[in-house]
């Protein structure tokens, strides 16, 4: 049978390394799946449940916040972000680190609370639904 | 005798102070086991991510970024990463004085310094010594993440993007070994390419990308970028605590030696008082005999 190697990887840490014959992921533009000699693919993920199927058959699932991801035919690289990602939240990463460093820091504006607030309300959902397969599974 | 016992208070105070920095140089021992476990966790993403991006430049020459173009310099930016507490030797300011060295050196040819300061002593220093300081990021603790990086490394992005500073480096202390740490400077940006062509790439074919190739390559640059920096920080953690157990193996010796110092003291006034009140028995004894 033909098998995909898949890697996926934080900066924190190597996360799953291993042969697989199907790998679904959450892309920006909604969930795919990704089998053996599948074309080269470059894509943003959104937070959401990587899902590995080995070579056993055996299904693996794994949480991420987001991140990058790499196909080609035989490789899968799975770059996963440690962190809440969102232009409008490393704006206010970069605000805030400026403010800490004028010595004066003000509280975040509304806009990105509710960036904050969204972003962190799609990660719930992803651990929410990651957890209930994982529950399942048992 | 009155000096015994003050000396035996002094020996019970270096004590003291000897059982704090021994637990110390113990605390940081174990804690660069964990920091060097930490910094060998960083690289697969580090190599993975420099893979993607030679597939990608290969793949795609027209992809071509700013972070990748050398452009002529006006203005620099550093990233330095210093620890967040003291007490370990001379680690920092090595540090700050290879920063120093190379802000000197760009003042010469005319060109500015923009400071993003990573870690509590560097802020401390820079406020004394002044210098242009745009962003900050302190208490990282024992484990640094990159949510706490983010915000500096961005200001220092968006400031390449719009031109405001032409090149980015970053400042560190490189773990050589447990006994020896060496400031390092490395460029960030712009990213010098690694072009490690795979034999088996060498035909023409490019990536289905979702949603467009220039911001793709932007957001795998950033991670890249980010990446480096986090290596940078844990690094330097290691750097921290190797330097800690040096420094505190070092002050718990010389408090021994304090300790013997003043033991030998003890014994001596002890030994003095002794056989001051034997003379004075003997005399006394010799005048109602005589």
């Amino acid at each position: 049978m033909a098998t995909i190697q898949v890697d996926i990887v934080s900066a924190e840490g190597e996360i799953h390394s291993g042969e697989a014959t199907m790998v679904f992921v959450p892309a920006k533009m909604g969930e795919i799946g990704i089998a053996p000699r599948h074309a080269p693919l470059l894509t943003a993920l959104n937070p959401g449940e990587v899902r590995v199927l080995d070579t056993e058959g055996k299904e693996h699932f794994f949480y991420i916040t987001g991140g990058m991801l790499e196909v080609q035919p035989h490789l899968v690289t799975v770059l996963a972000d440690t962190a809440l990602r969102g232009e409008q939240l490393d704006e206010a990463a970069a605000l805030a680190a400026q403010l800490e460093a004028e010595q004066a820091l003000e509280g975040a504006s509304e806009e990105t609370d509710i960036a904050r607030a969204q972003q962190e309300l799609a990660e719930a959902r992803a651990r929410y639904r990651a957890a209930q397969k994982l529950k399942g599974g048992r | 005798m009155a000096g015994a016992k003050e000396i035996r208070n002094k020996i019970r105070s270096v004590k003291n102070m000897q059982k704090i920095t021994s637990a110390m140089e113990k605390v940081a021992a174990s804690k660069i086991r964990k920091a060097q476990i930490q910094m060998q966790a960083s690289r697969p993403y580090a190599q993975r991510i420099r893979r993607v991006i030679g597939h990608l430049s290969h793949a795609n020459p027209d992809a071509n970024h700013p972070y990748m173009r050398e452009r002529e310099i006006k203005r620099v930016g550093f990233i330095v990463i210093s620890t967040d507490r003291g007490l370990c030797g001379g680690l920092n300011v090595n540090l700050f004085k290879t920063v120093i060295g190379e802000i000197a050196k760009w003042q010469d040819e005319k060109v500015d310094v923009d400071l993003a300061l990573i870690g509590a002593k560097a802020v401390q220093f820079f406020r004394r010594l002044g210098g242009n300081v745009v962003g900050t990021a302190t208490h990282l603790g024992d484990k640094p993440q990159i949510n706490d990086l983010i915000g500096s490394i961005k200001i220092m992005l968006d400031a390449y993007s719009e031109g405001k500073i032409d090149r980015l480096f970053l400042m560190h202390n490189e773990f050589i070994s447990a006994l020896s740490q060496k400031a390092v400077v490395e460029t960030l940006l712009p990213v010098s390419m690694i072009s490690e062509t795979d034999e088996e790439l060498q035909e023409h074919w490019d990536y289905i990308y979702e949603p467009d190739a220039r911001e793709l390559l932007e957001d795998f640059l950033m991670r890249y970028i980010e990446s480096q920096v986090y290596r940078g920080a844990v690094e330097n953690f290691a750097c921290e605590m190797a330097a800690k157990m040096v420094a505190m193996k070092s002050a718990t010796d010389n408090a021994g030696e304090i300790i013997d110092r003043l033991q030998l003291k003890y014994n001596k006034a002890r030994q003095a008082a002794i056989t001051q009140e034997i003379s004075e028995i003997v005399g006394g004894a010799a005048a109602v005999t005589g």
